[in-house]
């Protein structure tokens, strides 16, 4: 049995460590002075270990620390944001009934294939005229009221019983109450699936800063990582990877501490 | 990356359900005001936008003009994108990228998901191990292959200097859509693989059972069983992945501006370059609207000819 396993094991493992690869001589390089980073062959262990990497882009006028923080503070916003009123329309639309629900849902429907990038161009002129454009409001705001969200939670709410809401309300507990007594509860799990997806997005979101943030001073922490990138293209591999290495310890972390419910967010919904 | 797509599962759909049997109650305004929040954002942000783009492709418009300058010109957008060879050098480049890099993206995470579902030596750590790719951000990921495909002393090639193959990779007009197609090879099969190994989790036992006792091979408990119960799988990941493919540009912008010459330009890309460097918004928005319709087209042509052989089977 174990001699078996092996025999699919052993070509796996060698192939997960090329996947790794990648990561590895990031980590590798960014411990490296930059002259050794081309090194033929491949030096993996740095010798010497170069920490100064991380603290030229840990502090001073290099620091990627103030686009990390603008980074934490879109991220928390809009995830407390599309949690708040996906949850609370997703609730309605699965278990309320007014007029026009349904068609006001087909809308929904309709606007959910529409790629984000195609709404670059309007949302670049509109943020203009509105003041956002190079504020993080503009990567904020949009991420805060989500179809996507919306739909998550709608399919969760409708998979619970009406039942309960029933019972509430004939004890005499308001549509507020049965929603944040009864069902929310209930939810926590398909909200920390949310939650965990909104961050990823939030986080790794490159395309939507590129276009509507022109200001360094205002950039965000992917977008940061181009700022050890001289004019003429040439990238500094030390410092270009140590900045990357800290880019990815967030994402990294939640992974690592929530891994079977980011696994199930990520391949249950679909979207990334 | 904000590309998104609904999944096949669960189904989205409209029950119509009795409001009696149910146990919905109607509850007039409140309802509306539950949703506010979310219809107030979606409408000032994505709805109006949306219609906003609609509009622009009928216009010519570009940014030094300013609002006054906006001037209507019917189908002008759409005849000159049939007429642009710049266009339709985008779409090819771009169907090859496709068609190259999301059947073997899925195929090869269809074997990765097979073998993962074996008992395996720390078969967690595998799984997380080839799933990391796709959820760091894309500057990290795109700034670390850029210098491992260093034509003169990347990694890459100096492996492949193990066979005497030295290819110049981002520097080449014809290695460059290559090497961005190892790139989506390598960040999308652990997800692939993910995606199939849940579905096999949840494949017929029963029918594996028969097979064996009929003395079925494996290659034809393959074909007969595993593959037609993986179909929904392998049609959602087609469709997800081809809508990924085809809209994403924040690689290309990074990496290779479109180039050499314009031998990375595809149409997402070509669509920012019309907009963010050039300011056409009217033209750009035109692009981007027969962009989301030929992607649409392209997903169901997938979805009715996959289910046309799930059907002849």
């Amino acid at each position: 049995m174990t001699k078996s396993k092996w025999l699919w094991g052993l070509p796996l493992w060698i192939l997960a460590i090329a996947f790794l690869a990648p990561f590895a001589w990031m980590i590798s390089t960014a411990l490296k002075p930059d002259g050794a980073a081309y090194k033929i062959p491949m030096q993996w262990i740095p010798n010497p270990f170069q920490w100064d990497n991380f603290s030229t882009v840990l502090s001073g006028a290099t620091s990627v620390l103030p686009a990390f923080g603008r980074s934490v503070f879109v991220a928390a916003l809009r995830v407390a944001g599309e949690l708040i009123t996906a949850t609370m329309a997703g609730y309605a639309f699965a278990r309320m009934s007014f007029k026009g629900r349904d068609k006001l849902f087909l809308l929904y429907l309709a606007t959910a294939i529409i790629p984000a990038q195609l709404l670059l161009v309007p949302r670049f002129i509109y943020f203009q005229k509105l003041g956002l454009y190079d504020t993080l409001w503009a990567l904020i705001l949009p991420g805060m009221f989500t179809v996507l969200g919306t739909f998550l939670m709608r399919q969760f709410f409708i998979s619970q019983p009406a039942e309960f809401a029933e019972a509430a309300r004939m004890d005499g507990a308001n549509e507020w109450r049965v929603f944040t007594r009864i069902y929310l509860p209930l939810a926590t799990p398909v909200m920390s699936a949310l939650g965990i997806l909104a961050f990823v997005w939030s986080w790794n979101d490159y395309e939507t800063p590129l276009v509507l943030i022109s200001n360094p001073d205002k950039y965000t922490l992917p977008l940061s990582l181009t700022n050890f990138v001289d004019e003429q293209g040439q990238i500094a591999p030390g410092l270009t990877m140590a900045a990357s290495v800290i880019s990815i310890v967030p994402v990294l972390l939640v992974f690592i501490v929530l891994q079977r419910r980011f696994i199930a967010a990520m391949t249950h919904t679909g979207i990334k | 990356m904000a590309t998104a797509t609904v999944a096949a599962e669960p189904a989205v759909r409209i029950e119509k359900q009795p409001e009696k049997q149910s146990g919905i109650r109607p509850s007039g305004w409140v309802g509306f005001l539950f949703i506010a929040p979310n219809l107030l954002g979606v409408v000032a942000f994505t709805l109006i936008p949306l219609i906003s783009v609609i509009v622009l492709a009928f216009t010519d418009w570009n940014l030094v003009s300013g609002l006054g300058g906006i001037t209507f010109t019917g189908i002008d957008n759409f005849v000159a994108i049939a007429r642009d060879p710049g266009f339709w050098h985008a779409v090819a480049l771009t169907l090859v990228y496709v068609a190259v890099s999301v059947p073997l993206t899925v195929v090869l995470g269809l074997g990765l998901g097979i073998a993962l579902n074996r008992p395996l030596p720390g078969r967690a750590v595998l799984r997380a191990i080839f799933f990391l790719p796709y959820i760091v951000n894309v500057v990290a990921i795109g700034m670390t292959w850029l210098m491992l495909m260093n034509p003169k002393a990347g990694l890459v090639n100096q492996v492949l200097d193990v066979f005497g193959i030295q290819p110049a990779w981002f520097a080449s007009s014809h290695w460059a859509l290559p090497a961005l197609i190892v790139m989506a090879i390598w960040g999308g099969v652990g997800y692939c693989s993910l995606i199939y190994l849940s579905a096999l989790q949840d494949a017929p036992r029963q029918l594996y059972e028969a097979a064996d006792i009929d003395g079925a091979s494996a290659w034809a408990k393959f074909r007969v069983i595993t593959w037609p119960s993986l179909l929904p799988t392998t049609i959602f990941l087609m469709v997800t992945l081809i809508i990924g493919a085809s809209q994403g540009f924040g690689l290309i912008a990074l990496i290779t501006a479109g180039g050499p010459g314009d031998a990375t330009t595809t149409i997402s890309y070509y669509m920012y370059q019309t907009g963010f460097q050039f300011y056409r918004f009217g033209y750009a928005s035109a692009i981007g609207l027969v962009t989301f319709v030929g992607v649409l087209v392209l997903t169901l042509l997938t979805w009715r000819a996959q289910r046309g052989r799930a059907l002849n089977d």
